[in-house]
């Protein structure tokens, strides 16, 4: 039997970057941030508290391997190698097994740390939708974390939902967003909860002849309600931001804004990224105490 | 005196033809893409085994999630109903009724003569309803049918840390690539569920006798998850799929005998 050729669909882009203006020979200060998740690891050097370079790549099936590779990805045309960085701080899913770290600190502190970086010190409210997670986050101007509510087990309203559906209706996740935005009247949600449920309702909405944008439509704006509910149980203060894999979903993002009747904070840099700014910016704060 | 139980499942469409408290014939279709198609097929196939024609049915009831949707039915009774129902006419001493289909799972506390007295549903989440079993069988590359008995061979036991069944296929990957025996992935799949199962139907409480009925009654590995989980005897009808079914039939022929038509 001819073997299908299987296209992956849940497949995100991954990325690295340099920055240009910035020497790591002139610094005094290298810290490095290794956000090992469970989809996605993410690598972020800081030259005395200014983001210098960074990698965003799969997490593969071991995490220490994936912190190297993220490293050496996030390293490559640097001439900067491990050594030469002060100190290093793993957090994440997989943060215990990050070989080269000198400490490890939960995703939730980096995440609220790294949002204060990157959208200012006004953020009192983070969302982070990742791969396999979904947390609500409080915190202080100095990106404290004051409480905190989260879903680790459960798919549904976390990235992994999102690539069973990219998946299902063989659009690529990258597209997902901007496809279900493209309706002209919003669909009533997909009813069902469970992912595995959701399928089967979003299979027999394409049997009565749903139009793909409009299933995805219906799904993302389950997704959107599902987190609207954990973050209604932590509350939601002025100013907001999403951080993770989703918040670069338009389609969640535009339905959570409508349905929070709140705006999102807006960053240049990638939402992906925060938890290792984070992690990386407590490193730097450990040695400015010499608490390392 | 001839009634016709039909469960409309989520996953299967089971009649039962009941002659004066006897099975006379019965059939089970997959519910498939078209229901009607799959309904009329299902009907028709169990009139045939019972050697009998629609004129000799004297009332039909419908139960199920899609019990609405017969509309040739002549009134349709709640999943709950039907089940504690049939399983009393098995178990005359069943107290305590744990259904498990494709997409729900139910417990029920009943009294002797088959009426509930409380229950607890799950129809929220795959991870208590057959529906993991079967995400987990395509997660390992086998057959629903080789998951149980492959878990009963299993020797070692390891942890299964997912409660999602969109996270555990994941971690049932991990498992396959770290080499980890599928007879002891299996066994920790059929605990997984059976600990869901457990937890929602110690909320309407255990007592003896115990029934497990819903086709997800006839896998082995499963049964012997809940006698582990439990640690109890459990007792299962010989077609634990048909028990609704059967209990719909008797429900049918309660209202034709109090003179309801």
């Amino acid at each position: 039997m001819a073997e299908e050729k299987k296209a992956e669909y849940w497949r995100w882009t991954e990325a690295r970057w340099t920055n240009p203006d910035i020497k790591w020979q002139d610094g005094k200060i290298l810290t490095a941030g290794v956000d090992v998740g469970s989809v996605s690891t993410q690598i972020v050097v800081m030259v005395d508290g200014k983001l210098y370079c960074y990698s965003n790549m799969r997490t593969g099936s071991s995490s220490p391997d994936s912190a190297k590779n993220g490293m050496n990805w996030a390293l490559e045309g640097t001439g900067l190698t491990v050594d030469k960085i002060n100190y290093i701080i793993g957090t994440g899913y997989g943060r215990v097994n990050v070989p080269f770290a000198h400490r490890a600190i939960t995703e939730i502190a980096c995440h609220a740390r790294g949002a204060n970086f990157m959208y200012g010190p006004t953020i009192r409210t983070v969302l982070d939708m990742g791969g396999q997670d979904c947390k609500a986050i409080k915190c202080d101007e100095k990106g404290k974390v004051v409480s905190f509510l989260m879903n680790d087990k459960c798919a549904a309203g976390t990235g992994r939902g999102m690539e069973v559906f990219a998946d299902l209706l063989q659009i690529p996740i990258t597209d997902v967003g901007a496809m279900s935005l493209d309706v002209p009247e919003e669909p009533p949600p997909v009813s069902s909860t469970c992912v595995v449920f959701a399928k089967s309702e979003a299979s027999s909405l394409l049997r009565k002849g749903w139009p793909k944008n409009k299933v995805l439509a219906a799904y993302c704006s389950a997704m959107a309600h599902r987190i609207v509910t954990l973050l209604e149980r932590v509350g939601v203060e002025k100013d907001f931001a999403i951080t993770g894999g989703i918040a670069k979903n338009i389609g969640v993002v535009e339905r959570l804004k409508k349905e929070l009747k709140i705006d999102i904070a807006k960053t240049q840099l990638d939402p992906q990224i925060a938890g290792a700014i984070g992690a990386a910016l407590f490193g730097k704060t450990l040695i400015e105490k010499g608490k390392t | 005196m001839i009634t016709a139980g039909i469960d409309m499942g989520a996953k299967n469409i089971k009649v039962i033809i009941l002659e004066d408290g006897t099975v006379k014939g019965k059939a089970l279709t997959p519910a498939g893409l078209d229901a009607k198609v799959a309904l009329e097929t299902a009907y028709g196939a169990a009139l045939k085994d019972a050697k009998v024609t629609k004129a000799d049915i004297k009332h039909i009831t419908a139960t199920g999630s899609g019990r609405e949707f017969v509309d040739f039915a002549n009134d349709n009774v709640s999943d709950v109903t039907s089940a504690a129902r049939g399983a009393v006419h098995f178990y005359p001493n069943a107290k305590t009724v744990v259904d498990v289909g494709a997409e729900e799972g139910r417990g029920i506390r009943c009294d002797k003569n088959g009426k509930v007295m409380d229950f607890a549903v799950n129809e929220k989440c795959a991870a208590g309803a057959g529906a993991f079993t079967e995400a987990m069988a395509r997660a390992l590359e086998l057959k629903l049918e080789e998951l149980g008995p492959l878990s009963l061979k299993s020797t070692k036991a390891v942890p299964m840390n997912a409660q999602c069944a969109v996270f555990a296929e994941s971690e049932v990957v991990s498992l396959v690539h770290a080499k980890t025996p599928k007879a002891d992935i299996s066994k920790a799949i059929h605990d997984a569920i059976a600990d869901r199962i457990i937890s929602m139907v110690r909320k309407v409480g255990f007592e003896d006798d115990i029934v497990l009925i819903g086709g997800v009654a006839k896998n082995v590995g499963f049964v012997a998850a809940m006698k582990r989980g439990l640690n109890k005897d459990i007792k299962i009808p010989t077609d634990p799929e048909f028990v609704s079914a059967l209990g719909a039939a008797l429900e049918a022929a309660d209202k034709v005998k109090a003179g309801g038509k």
